[in-house]
């Protein structure tokens, strides 16, 4: 078998923090193919949310690039008009939510409008909150997957897209981070990192669990559900 | 001007139109919509927006849109106005515009920049239980542009699939045009039609976005797009190629050639 990039490795744990029975904000890219191994795996009653106005009790055929696409829509349980779904977060139905992020803060504020101090003038803009910040706002727990890099793990984000307050659990490219108290506790790095390299990789003060120990290896079965479900790796992006 | 347009987000956008804005070089338009993917980046770069209302503009399968990037961050081909939302917060301008709301109370976005940012919500309590709430002030376009799989010559719409927040714009806004893949009867229309302005028959109208039951979505040409367009001499040079230099969108589907064919379902 093939050595197992970052990109599976976060899915894998991705995948673990949803609970079977839960309604979850799937969204798109990694937390997609983390929702396809928790329902095959130990979440089958799980139910997906899609923003533009679908749910789906079990995942799509294909790959999908955006949540729009056809096999998607598919075999929906329901689809209709996004504030609807929304409707679902506002009344607290939703017990979980994943979104990634450009930066974010140790108090898990996510930044995905613009890095720079001017929001009009930005140094980059970035493409915005899209169904982020609601997410954020107002699922029970929130799950951030993104790229590790001391630029993006700051101490201060420029613009708090998505507030921090539900965030429970950070899953990057170098290790994951448990959110105790409203602050990011490194509980597990990926296998080639190590502490000292995450917090050399961190904007920070590091936190770090008394019991921290190398990320577990997803297993065969895990690896065959992301490999079978990305074959290319378009969003693993493996070999990369 | 202000246009809602892409407003079942990532499928149904209508390029067609888009283009043909492009075209006849509209200017100083305000587009409102939560996504509409790579639509607001292409009118933005060809010079036609002055404001966006949105959640997210970008290229949404293949990362940030650059002419976006170059509008804000170097004033190119001019500077534009960002007025931020999120999903949610649109969709509730939107539903409040489509039920004569002056306002509507939510719980989203407490503690995000969002609001500060965007400039036309309030922050207040709930006169009931004291709770906070942002107020977010009700959206009326000028136009809704529509995309659909069938609508009938007076303006009755039949859509199929996740509609985002198309009905809510469509109710909101001042009129309406339905772009449709056919002309046919409708016997439960998505809403009233009464503020139709105009039924264009555009087979193709969406491409490089799905259209559920009629075409899925062409990937590669995102892909596409992304890459030609990292330059402003990229992306003028993609303008002249696939809007100023086609004459309509049947030249379009023609220049797409076996590409579109395979697209179909």
């Amino acid at each position: 078998m093939t050595e197992v990039s970052a990109g599976e490795l976060m899915v894998a744990q991705a995948a673990g923090e949803i609970r079977d029975g839960e309604t979850v904000f799937v969204g798109m890219r990694l937390p997609l193919i983390a929702f396809v191994v928790a329902k095959r795996t130990h979440a089958p009653n799980a139910i997906g949310l899609f923003e533009l106005g679908l749910i789906r009790d079990r995942p799509a055929d294909e790959l999908l690039y955006t949540m729009g696409d056809g096999p998607n829509v598919r075999g929906a349980l329901w689809c209709g008009p996004m504030i609807e779904l929304m409707g679902m977060l506002q009344r607290g139905e939703v017990q979980a939510g994943f979104i990634g992020g450009a930066e974010i803060d140790r108090h898990g504020n996510l930044n995905t409008t613009a890095i720079g101090k001017d929001r009009q003038h930005p140094t980059v803009a970035l493409p915005g909150s899209g169904g982020g910040a609601d997410i954020a706002s107002l699922a029970q727990r929130l799950i951030v997957i993104m790229p590790h890099d001391k630029r993006r793990l700051r101490e201060k984000v420029d613009f708090i897209t998505s507030p921090g307050r539900h965030v429970a659990v950070l899953i990057t490219t170098l290790g994951v981070f448990r959110f105790h108290g409203g602050e990011p506790v490194l509980e597990s790095y990926h296998p080639g990192s190590s502490v000292d390299d995450v917090r050399a990789n961190t904007g920070w003060d590091l936190r770090v669990a008394a019991n921290v120990h190398q990320t577990p290896a997803p297993s065969a079965k895990v690896l065959e559900i992301i490999r079978g479900y990305d074959p290319q790796g378009f969003w693993t992006r493996r070999g990369e | 001007m202000s246009i809602a347009i892409g407003c079942a987000l990532e499928p149904a956008i209508p390029f067609a139109f888009a283009h043909e804005l492009i075209r006849q070089a509209r200017r100083e338009l305000t587009l409102i919509g939560p996504i509409s993917d790579i639509l607001f980046d292409q009118l933005i770069g060809a010079g036609c927006v002055a404001r966006v209302e949105a959640a997210w503009v970008g290229n949404v399968s293949a990362g940030l849109g650059h002419s976006y990037r170059r509008a804000l961050e170097q004033g190119v081909p001019r500077w534009i106005e960002v007025r931020d939302h999120s999903n949610f917060s649109i969709a509730q301008a939107l539903l409040a515009g489509a039920i004569g709301a002056p306002y509507i109370p939510t719980k989203t976005l407490l503690g995000s920049d969002i609001p500060r940012a965007n400039g036309t919500f309030r922050e207040s309590v709930s006169p009931f239980d004291g709770s906070p709430e942002l107020l977010i002030p009700a959206i009326r376009p000028d136009l809704a542009v529509i995309a659909c799989q069938v609508a009938s010559p007076d303006g009755a719409v039949d859509f199929a699939g996740p509609s985002g927040v198309s009905r809510d714009a469509a109710l909101a806004a001042g009129g309406v045009i339905v772009v449709a893949e056919r002309v046919g009867e409708v016997e439960r229309p998505m809403f009233s039609p009464t503020k139709v302005v105009a039924v264009v028959h555009e087979p193709g109208a969406c491409h490089p976005s799905p259209l559920f039951g009629a075409y899925e979505r062409d990937h590669e040409f995102f892909h596409e797009y992304h890459r030609a367009t990292r330059t402003t001499a990229g992306f003028d040079a993609w303008i002249a190629e696939w809007v100023n230099g086609v004459p309509d969108r049947a030249a379009y589907l023609r220049k797409l050639g076996p590409r579109w064919e395979a697209l179909r379902t």
